[in-house]
């Protein structure tokens, strides 16, 4: 192998490539985005100004009406409530969702008795399953944390089906050539094959099961984001707290999406994605 | 090479049909093959002839329709650590670094004792500086050395190459031709090495199988008794790829 070859081959290298300069990306990635949200800011100042409402909050008090939930301690209380409920029912929805998804992916014949069965639950809206969790657990944390569970169930358990049953046979293969058990090549070969879709389900699960906290909520608890949604409107058509609540879940959603994507970033899975 | 070193691996009257729907395509008839320890037989045939269906069932991925493959006197079943199919590149584990791929079938060895074996391997096969490098940030020659060098680091006694070099640009291909027969050279393995390339199966082989076109029986089987390294301008070896380019038209005029 002569030198010139190699260097030839290394100029092939991803890493090879500079970084993007610092200031580009900032512009790019911080800059713009806040001033984009400044100037709609700026645009429902005006709005409210210049249409005299009384109803509809301008952008001051709706940070008052946040300064407000701080002081009464409800806001870290409820926020956390909220989480909390999306913590249980997701990590449930993973923990059920991962396994299965993956035994159907490597078992076809139960995939076929099985799939048919998922594909007609899948599209039915969690919202849709309400009466059903008032009926099975009444009006509850458990009706609520459910929800977020079938929310995301669905998701997960068809992202890492997908995920096992696109693994290139050239893997399995090698993996089997280099003498390994069933167990180990599931371990080893299986689930780091698939878990760029598997992250991608949980990805698009999370942000669902966020969705649909907002709903349990309003129907199924006292506490939490979107009790805050219902209440304000109910107990005295507070608009600038609804409208507090409801940037708050966005906020918080938005959180959860990019510390997800942060994963994603992983050397070991980034392989499977198409981000740069 | 010399004609009384050991039989390793033994094909004797194979055949191979696939059925799809219906249909019986007819892949591989009556093969016969006899492949001597340490020998690097080239298996040469036009696409779509069985050369991969045959390096399948020699693998022991593949089961034989009528036949016996053995190894050793004993027969083939199901693919063994002992001998290892390397892929195109594309085999190669996106999920794990250079080491973690090329270490990957010594994970029983104590850990001092792997780390030093993917040393060697990394070094002959020259990826020193990529250890930590995953395969997305190498061009498809390195892919392809890592996977040479995953493959003998578990010491095979056979390697199993189908078409390895075939997404590879021309340049990097004849660099990789010769890194494999330095290889071959100092590990000593039997090398099996399925191809469409009458130059590249006259540049390696010790003996070149002649496919015919499906379904895949024996053409010719053709010594090739050029010492390496082989002067490719030579007459010798002009007239031996002439030879095959004679025989495989003929192929395709049938
Ligand atoms: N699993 C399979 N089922 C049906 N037909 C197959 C299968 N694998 C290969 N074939 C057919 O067998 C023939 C030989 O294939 P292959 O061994 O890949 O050829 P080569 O490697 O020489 O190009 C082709 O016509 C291909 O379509
Ligand atoms: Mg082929």
């Amino acid at each position: 192998m002569t030198d010139g070859n190699r260097k030839s081959e290394i100029g092939n290298r991803d890493e090879g490539a500079p970084p993007l300069p610092v200031g580009p990306r900032l512009v790019e990635s911080i800059l713009l985005p806040v001033g984009t949200a400044a100037v709609l800011i700026a645009f429902w100042h005006a709005a409210v100004r210049l249409s005299h409402t009384d109803v509809f909050p301008s952008p001051l008090s709706v940070l008052r009406g946040v300064g407000e939930l701080a002081r009464k301690g409800v806001l870290a209380r409820y926020i956390a409530d909220s989480l909390l409920r999306v913590g249980a029912g997701y990590s449930l929805a993973l923990v059920l969702g991962i396994p299965l998804g993956i035994a159907l992916g490597w078992y076809s014949t139960a995939a076929r008795a099985v799939n048919p069965v998922i594909q007609l639950l899948r599209p039915i809206s969690p919202l849709a399953w309400i009466p059903v969790a008032i009926v099975l657990f009444g009006v509850t944390n458990v009706a609520a944390i459910f929800l977020i569970f079938l929310a995301s169930f669905f998701t997960i358990v068809v992202a890492a089906m997908n995920g096992v049953r696109n693994v290139p046979g050239m893997y399995l293969a090698a993996g089997r050539n280099f003498g390994l058990s069933v167990p180990a090549l599931f371990s080893r070969v299986i689930f780091p094959a698939a878990l760029p879709r598997v992250l991608t389900g949980l990805r698009v699960a999370l942000g669902v099961a966020w969705l649909v906290v907002v709903a349990a909520e309003m129907i199924a608890v006292n506490s939490g984001l979107g009790y805050l949604v219902i209440d304000s409107r109910n107990a005295g058509k507070r608009y600038d707290l609804v409208i507090a609540a409801m940037l708050l879940i966005g906020l918080i959603g938005l959180v959860l999406n990019t510390l997800v994507r942060q994963v994603e970033r992983l050397r070991a899975v980034r392989w499977g994605f198409n981000a740069p | 090479m010399t004609g009384n070193a050991e039989v390793k691996v033994r094909i004797q009257d194979l055949s191979k049909a696939f059925h799809t729907n219906g249909h019986e395509i007819r892949v591989l008839e009556h093969i016969d093959l006899d492949v001597r320890e340490g020998e690097l037989v080239c298996i040469l045939g036009p696409s779509g002839c069985g050369k991969s269906t045959l390096l399948n069932i020699v693998g022991g991925f593949l089961p034989a329709s009528s036949g016996d493959v053995a190894i050793d006197g004993l027969p083939v079943r199901r693919p063994d650590p002992r001998r290892i199919f390397v892929f195109q590149e594309r085999g190669v584990f996106p999920w794990l670094t250079v080491e973690g791929n090329i270490g990957f079938g010594i994970s029983g060895l104590p850990a001092t004792e792997r780390a030093a074996r993917i040393a060697h391997y990394v070094r002959l096969v020259g990826l020193e500086g990529f250890e930590n490098a995953y395969p997305q940030e190498l061009s498809g020659g390195m892919k392809q050395r890592v996977e040479v060098a995953r493959a003998l680091a578990v010491n095979p006694d056979v390697l199993y190459l189908d078409e390895p070099f075939g997404a590879l640009d021309s340049i990097t291909r004849l660099v990789m031709r010769s890194e494999l027969l330095r290889i071959w050279q100092t590990e000593r393995k039997t090398i099996l090495f399925v191809t469409h390339d009458i130059e590249e199966s006259c540049q390696l082989a010790d003996r070149i199988v002649v496919l015919s076109a499906r379904p895949g029986s024996i053409r010719r089987v053709v010594e090739v008794d050029l010492p390496h390294p082989r002067d490719l301008s030579s007459p010798r070896y002009l007239a031996l790829r002439d030879s095959i380019l004679e025989e495989i038209g003929l192929a395709h005029r049938i």
